[in-house]
């Protein structure tokens, strides 16, 4: 299981980030992202699957944040 | 899939933050899925130039004139309040401070996400600057046609 935190980075390198990770791993090969609702949460998964990964679970990561960790398929 | 959905981004402005601009759409629509062509031109080339400050690149006075005052990555003005070249080191350190990727982590995201980078052959003719002059992210110098070829079905963004 691969592993990346993209709460503190901002727009794009949200999306470059999880792009560049998921290059570099082998297809079934599973990656956890924590990421910040609104735009990554909203678009991360989304631009994974279109890609031809599956999202295999997102869930709130209850901090009061607003986190959320996303597992990713490819 | 990629392959489908295509943005081809003219880079004419040399100033910062237009740049910022560029590299933060193209970067993004190519972390989103999207085949992305980036196509520099006159003032926008300065981006490009491997020497990064003041240089006297040029075949004649004239050209090496602009090519000196215009300078490279390290002399790109703030299109607005530039005050003498100072507001683009300001607002770099804003940028950092809020965790905004700064320009040259985007021109490294570019290059890893494989976006197409060509440079116009008809500005590098008139300012006098060669292939060998720009970084060797530019895969090649080509005119109008070529650019025009390969968007045929993008979105062509001007900047």
């Amino acid at each position: 299981m691969h592993f990346l935190d993209i709460t503190r980075e901002t727009c794009p390198m949200t999306f470059v980030k999880v792009k560049l990770q998921l290059a570099k791993m082998s297809s079934g090969e599973e990656l956890e992202v924590i990421l910040n609702e609104g735009e990554p949460l909203e678009n991360v998964p989304r631009s994974c699957e279109e890609q031809g990964c599956r999202v295999l679970s997102v869930e709130d990561c209850d901090d009061g944040d607003g986190k959320h960790r996303i597992i990713i398929k490819k | 899939m990629s392959g489908h959905k295509k943005i081809s981004i003219v880079c004419f402005s040399g100033d910062f933050d237009k740049m910022l601009a560029a590299y933060t759409i193209a970067t993004g629509a190519a972390a989103t899925n999207r085949e992305v062509t980036m196509f520099f031109t006159f003032w926008g080339l300065n981006a490009l130039k491997k020497n990064q400050g003041h240089s006297w690149l040029g075949k004649d006075f004239l050209s090496r004139m602009f090519n000196f005052l215009m300078g490279g990555k390290n002399n790109l003005p703030l299109s607005r309040l530039n005050f003498g070249g100072a507001s683009p080191k300001l607002m770099a350190g804003m940028m950092k401070k809020n965790n905004v990727a700064s320009l040259d982590e985007l021109m490294e995201a570019a290059s890893a996400l494989g976006i197409r980078f060509y440079a116009c052959e008809m500005s590098m003719h008139i300012l006098g600057v060669t292939k060998e002059d720009l970084i060797d992210d530019v895969q090649e110098v080509v005119g109008v046609a070529t650019f025009l070829n390969e968007s045929e079905d993008a979105h062509i963004i001007f900047i």
